[in-house]
């Protein structure tokens, strides 16, 4: 049977007191050699069946899925007071891994109301989890996928089922700012092309696993590369900062720079997540659009 | 025992498997109009709503009256009060009877500064008829939620501000949107049109 920690790359694995299996060590010495390495894992795990995914999931439940992150001060393309202010950003926890499959067909199951046959239609459209052959099943290799087709109202139940919430987006942006080495890589030029790279690749293909990306300087997985992310404050970001100056309270300014900040217009792989979310409502969801929770710091540090 | 009577015990047996029957199919019938509500409704929202004057209720104890509805914060000094007095010029296109069978709630954005005393004085300033008006605050991941059922947007600044889509939202007893309008001001016709139809 696949176990998952073979899946799960090394810190997020790290769980003390329990020395890696030998067939774990081996997939993180594989994890380790590099990019080439990670796309034959992913080949291997796609090809044989992943039997026990599910009992795989329970596994994972018992890891540590929150990474701390101290918060501070923070550069963002939305800055509070709508021209140039800092964020100030509380210490929090993030997910490690975006939710999968597996992690959402438990809650569904525990959670009767967010099945698809029963969900009310306030909190989710007709696409919520559509890509699922069944309501009572997902299979084993989908399991281990990122979660999508999920609203903001579905995001958020699953969240409060882990004793968390959505992150903010200051909270996501911050997670997402670091690259494999640096905290904040926001202004290489270089890593911006890697990112916007992704967005230009063509949908419709199936989603890879959870966790193959490079881990980031945070031990944060998948923050780019695999599904966009529900953010709690996710409507209303496009709103100008001022709208009042323009008389109309309604108008919501796309890619408005009252509502953006000037200094990192060239951030594009961030304002494309900001005017796709914007554009959304609360019960809508999408095919690459899955989410993972935050939450408050319980007062420990790294 | 005769024939007779068999039919009569038999007959007797059907009479009182239709009557159970009957009582059944009323059951169900008078239990699906009462209990269910519709997917659609926002009153699926189950959130904790406290008003002006302190007194609690979940959101969907507001089912069974037609309700104009929207979001605001109380320090808003331009959108908000031209809110309230769309809602009042609408009001003052209806007569007495049709006034009485609508509602208003407003709830707000900002339930940290906006406490049941802050919004009771808003209701006072304003000359807000408060049997049928109603000012509610909840908690803030409430307040998303709502707007999320809702479709509104806003987003806080750090003046304590909220940047905000001012809408006008129709529901019906089961808390259905019927209508929605951001024309502030001059109430729009097809809105007034819309409410009209909602209370006859």
């Amino acid at each position: 049977m696949m176990r998952l920690p073979e899946m799960c790359p090394d810190t997020v694995c790290a769980m003390p007191g329990k020395p890696p299996t030998y067939r774990t060590a081996t997939v993180l010495i594989m994890w380790r050699t590099g990019m080439r390495a990670r796309v034959l894992l992913a080949m291997f795990l796609g090809a044989i069946h992943v039997s026990g995914a599910l009992a795989a999931s329970e596994a994972r439940n018992a890891l540590p899925l929150y990474i701390h992150l101290p918060g501070g001060k923070f550069r963002s393309v939305l800055p509070p007071d709508g021209k140039s202010s800092l964020a100030m950003v509380s210490p929090y926890e993030l997910r490690a891994l975006p939710v999968t499959n597996g992690e959402f067909f438990k809650f569904v199951e525990t959670h009767p109301q967010w099945r698809r046959d029963q969900v009310a239609s306030v909190f989710a459209d007709t696409a919520y989890l559509a890509h699922w052959s069944s309501t009572l099943q997902v299979d084993d290799a989908l399991a281990l996928q990122p979660v999508t087709n999920v609203s903001w109202f579905a995001a958020e139940a699953y969240c409060e089922s882990e004793g968390a919430r959505l992150p903010t987006w200051h909270e996501w942006e911050m997670a997402a700012a670091a690259d494999e080495t640096r905290r904040d890589a926001r202004s290489d030029p270089a890593w911006r092309e890697r990112i916007l790279g992704w967005y230009a690749q063509p949908g419709g293909h199936d989603l890879a696993a959870v966790g193959l990306t490079p881990k980031n300087a945070w031990g944060v997985y998948d923050m780019h590369g695999l599904v966009w992310e529900w953010v709690e404050d996710f409507s209303g970001m496009m709103i100008s900062a001022d709208s009042r100056e323009q008389g109309d309270p309604d108008i919501l300014k796309f890619c408005g720079s009252g509502a953006l900040s000037t200094k990192d217009n060239e951030n594009y792989a961030i304002l494309m997540r900001i005017a796709m979310m914007s554009s959304l409502t609360a019960p809508q969801s999408t095919r690459n659009l899955g989410f993972r929770c935050a939450r408050d710091d319980k007062g420990h540090s790294q | 025992m005769s024939i007779k009577s068999e039919v009569g015990v038999a007959s007797k047996y059907i009479t009182i498997w239709l009557f159970a029957t009957m009582l059944a199919l009323a059951g169900t019938t008078s239990h699906a109009t009462d209990a269910a509500l519709p997917g659609d409704s926002i009153y699926q929202l189950d959130v904790l709503l406290t008003d002006q004057d302190g007194r609690e209720q979940h959101l969907p104890a507001l089912r069974g009256q037609v309700r104009i509805v929207s979001m605001f914060y109380a320090s808003c000094p331009y959108v908000c009060p031209l809110t309230i007095s769309t809602l009042q010029r609408i009001e003052k296109g209806l007569t007495p009877p049709q006034r009485a069978n609508l509602s208003v709630v407003l709830f707000t954005l900002d339930p940290e500064r906006d406490t049941s005393e802050v919004l009771k004085t808003l209701a006072r300033e304003h000359n807000l008829d408060e049997t049928r008006w109603r000012l509610e605050h909840t908690d803030s991941l409430a307040v998303r939620k709502l707007a999320g059922v809702l479709g509104i947007q806003y987003r806080q600044l750090e003046n304590r501000d909220f940047n905000h889509s001012s809408v006008l939202i129709l529901l019906d007893a089961d808390g259905r949107v019927l209508a929605r309008s951001t024309q502030m001001g001059d109430p729009d016709p097809e809105f007034i049109t819309a409410v009209l139809k909602a209370l006859t």
